[in-house]
């Protein structure tokens, strides 16, 4: 059966996150959920954290989840997972389980800021613990439910409430931490990088993670149409080209064996992905050359090594011009208003 | 004074008889992270499941927070959850506590009362328990080594009442008795077991075929009905801990009640405080009536609920009631101070206030009778 019918059949004729949410058009939110949970053949239980997707699908009485769900805080996702994983533990042990005993998939979703920031002590000890469950993080680079502040996802020189652009700022000046290698460090059995705009990579993965007897992560991008600047309908665009510039690469790290999942045809300048947004419109002010310059070094540096850590060959990138780009760059392409 | 002690009584600290109590039940869950003194309660539980005691799932999660939080989702799972902590371990669950009770886990707590920082101090008083009062759990203050480890028997009757459905703390205070021994009787593994009970909780997230959204967003429109509902459950909580304090009292033919009243008959200067502390006001009740002085004692065991309807009958003619209150409130008076203050109000009944025993200086007897005397500053701990 091909993918797409499996994960179409997997959805019992009920989308597990159904219509009637509140998340913006073009949010990259909802298709990660949608494919996640569709993609794994057992009944799911979901955690999820404070943040967009939350507020957005439980607002009583009215709820978008067709599954068990449940919210408690921002900060403490894989705890609350850690909980309900130990407790399927002790009454399976004990025969006890509410309604019979099924094969269940706890699946947790957090966004960037209660993942990499305020949740990131709670999933390392629910990694470190070798709880069995799945953590999703759907990575859109800023806090967006209280209004695109910067987190500790948030890419250097983006715009944010809180590392505003102005006469003397140039938004968030400092690098963002590399998440999906500090999960691969808790040695669990699977970690893996993915897109939402990569909906059989992402599948894949999935399927693969689930399957694991013990904790996986994955750390997706997740488009944001509001905080990137972009319009509602070129997301998938947006995400692509951060895979095909490199800036944010698709791999997995199975029992600690790293494997490359995508490598484009055609390598893009990072400037290509950073023009479509209106965070980074300000880096293509003349006299901003420097930072483009220093990116496009960052991304290349960390996608060689990458490749050494996949065993790939390191191949010669094209030779990016990006102050030529940057003059060709007009107005950010599709940037919201 | 030789102890009398009760047959087949044995010696156990606060913190080994709470744990021990726990095992009785053997719950499902037991997520903890240690800090001192709760550290007996933990170690004791982890060795008595070490040599099969009990099967429940402990989890040696990385913080406090965390040991709420997987308390919350492994009691709304479906399973029976239980935790203990002190403190700053409160403090940082604060959080989790406040969405548990929201949430409607029923969740049992152990708790070990210590100060807070700063300074950093280990000892007890009443501080961190004050810390999450409004948060809408019950909250349980035992005497004695015999009544904390009652109450933890009782505790998940209480919690798991389909009336209550609140999470319940098991108070008491820390050093004093978490690591004090004093003989005890427990009550037999089978009994404690059918006391409790089976733990049911309504929809719970690990049956799939019941699909439930739980930890809702409810704003302007909802949100005061649903935090209602913890009013209503509380109210319902007095008559359940009644109730369940009857029936054990039945099987273990011990008295148990939400409020202890020593020497009331007759008398008009009557002491009210919790905790351990009710040991030496009794003693020096017990000098004071042998000079002939009206004194007594009202010790509260339920903090939440308060029972204020019972105070005000259990204080009727007497003349002043002496407030001790083991935790500050800088800037305003603490909690048992204020809410005696409501409880009195129109009655005609003078009040008296002292803070007392902060960071575990304890209250010898001497100021209990200067207490009684009028001669004790505000603050009795204050004096050298
Ligand atoms: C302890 C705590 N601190 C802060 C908040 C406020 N808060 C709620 S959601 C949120 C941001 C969520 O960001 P992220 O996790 O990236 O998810 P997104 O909204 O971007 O999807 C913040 C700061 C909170 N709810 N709890
Ligand atoms: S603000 Fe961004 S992340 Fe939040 S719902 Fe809208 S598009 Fe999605
Ligand atoms: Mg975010």
């Amino acid at each position: 059966m091909s993918r797409l019918k499996r994960i179409a059949r997997n959805q019992h004729g009920v989308q597990p996150l159904g219509g009637g949410h509140a998340l913006c058009q073009g949010c990259g939110a909802p298709a990660i959920v949608r494919t996640v949970l569709s993609s794994i053949e057992t009944p799911v239980i979901v955690v999820n954290a404070t943040g967009c997707l939350e507020v957005a699908t439980s607002r009583y009485p009215i709820t978008a989840w067709n599954v068990p769900w449940m919210h408690t805080a921002f900060e403490n996702t894989a705890a609350v997972a850690s909980g309900i994983e130990a407790a399927y533990k002790a009454l399976k042990r004990r025969g006890t389980i509410p309604g019979g005993d099924k094969d269940v998939t706890i699946v947790a979703f957090g966004g960037d800021g209660g993942t990499y920031d305020i949740g990131l002590q709670a999933l390392s000890g629910a990694l470190e613990r070798g709880h069995r469950f799945l953590y999703v993080c759907y990575d859109n680079g800023a806090y967006m439910n209280t209004g695109i502040q910067r987190s500790g996802a948030t890419p250097y020189g983006a715009d944010t409430t809180t590392s505003p652009v102005g006469s003397v700022s140039l938004g968030k000046l400092q690098q963002r931490k590399d998440l999906t290698a500090i999960a691969a460090a808790h040695h669990i059995p699977f970690v893996g990088q993915s897109s939402g705009a990569r909906w059989q990579d992402l599948s894949s993965k999935v399927e693969r993670a689930v399957a694991m007897d013990g904790p996986a992560f994955l750390n997706v991008m997740s488009n944001c149409p509001l905080g990137w600047g972009h319009e509602s309908r070129v997301g998938l665009d947006v995400m692509k080209a951060a895979q095909d510039s490199l800036f944010w690469p698709l791999y997995e790290v199975v029992n600690g064996e790293y494997k490359l999942s995508y490598r484009p045809r055609k390598v893009i300048p990072v400037v290509d992905f950073l023009k479509m947004q209106r965070r980074f419109a300000h880096l293509f002010k003349p006299g901003n050359e420097a930072l483009l310059v220093a990116i496009q070094e960052q991304v290349e540096s960390e996608w060689r090594k990458l490749l050494r850590l996949c065993d790939e060959p390191v191949t010669e990138l094209p030779v990016v011009k990006p102050t030529e780009e940057a003059e060709q760059a007009e107005a950010p392409v599709g940037a919201a208003a | 004074m030789p102890v009398k002690t009760q047959e087949g009584a044995q010696l156990l600290t606060g913190g080994e008889a709470v744990a021990y109590a726990m095992a009785q039940i053997d719950p499902d869950v037991f997520p903890v992270y240690p800090i001192t003194p709760q550290t007996p309660i933990i170690q004791t539980f982890a060795k008595l499941a070490s040599n099969g005691k009990t099967t429940t799932e402990i989890v040696n999660v990385e913080s406090e927070h965390s040991a709420m939080s997987a308390a919350v989702g492994s009691a709304m799972a479906g399973a029976r959850t239980m935790t203990a902590t002190s403190s700053q371990g409160l403090a940082l669950m604060a959080e989790v506590v406040y969405i548990a009770a929201g949430m409607r886990a029923p969740i049992v707590m152990a708790v070990g009362n210590r100060a807070l920082s700063a300074p950093l101090n280990i000892h007890c008083d009443h501080s961190d328990s004050m810390m999450i009062r409004d948060s809408g759990v019950i909250q349980i203050f035992a005497e004695s080594v015999q009544e904390a480890y009652d109450h933890a028997v009782m505790a998940t009757r209480i919690a798991e009442h389909p009336d209550v459905m609140l999470p319940v703390l098991v108070c008491q205070d820390g050093f004093t008795l978490t690591h004090s021994e004093e003989p005890l009787v427990l009550t037999p593994d089978e009994d404690v077991k059918a006391f409790a009970g089976k733990y049911k909780v309504p929809l719970p997230l690990l049956d799939v075929d019941e699909v439930t959204t739980k930890g809702i967003f409810a704003l302007q429109d909802y949100y005061t009905e649903l935090r209602y509902q913890m009013n209503a459950a509380m109210e319902s909580a007095k008559t359940v801990i009644a109730d369940v304090f009857a029936e054990y009292s039945q099987l273990v033919d011990r008295p148990f009640s939400m409020l202890e009243e020593y020497e009331l008959e007759g008398a008009e200067k009557v002491v009210f405080l919790m905790g351990s502390t009710a040991g030496t006001i009794k003693d020096v009740v017990d000098e004071l009536r042998a000079e002939g002085e009206k004194v007594g004692l009202l010790r509260l065991v339920s903090y939440r609920p308060f029972p204020v309807e019972a105070i005000r009958k259990a204080l009727a003619g007497v003349k002043e009631v002496i407030v001790l209150d083991r935790s500050d409130a800088p800037g305003s008076v603490p909690s048992l101070h204020a809410e005696m203050a409501a409880a009195l109000y129109g009655s005609g009944i003078d009040l008296r206030a002292h803070v007392f025993g902060l960071g575990g200086r304890e209250l010898v007897p001497a100021e209990g009778r200067a207490i009684f005397a009028g001669e004790a500053p505000t603050h009795v701990a204050l004096r050298s």
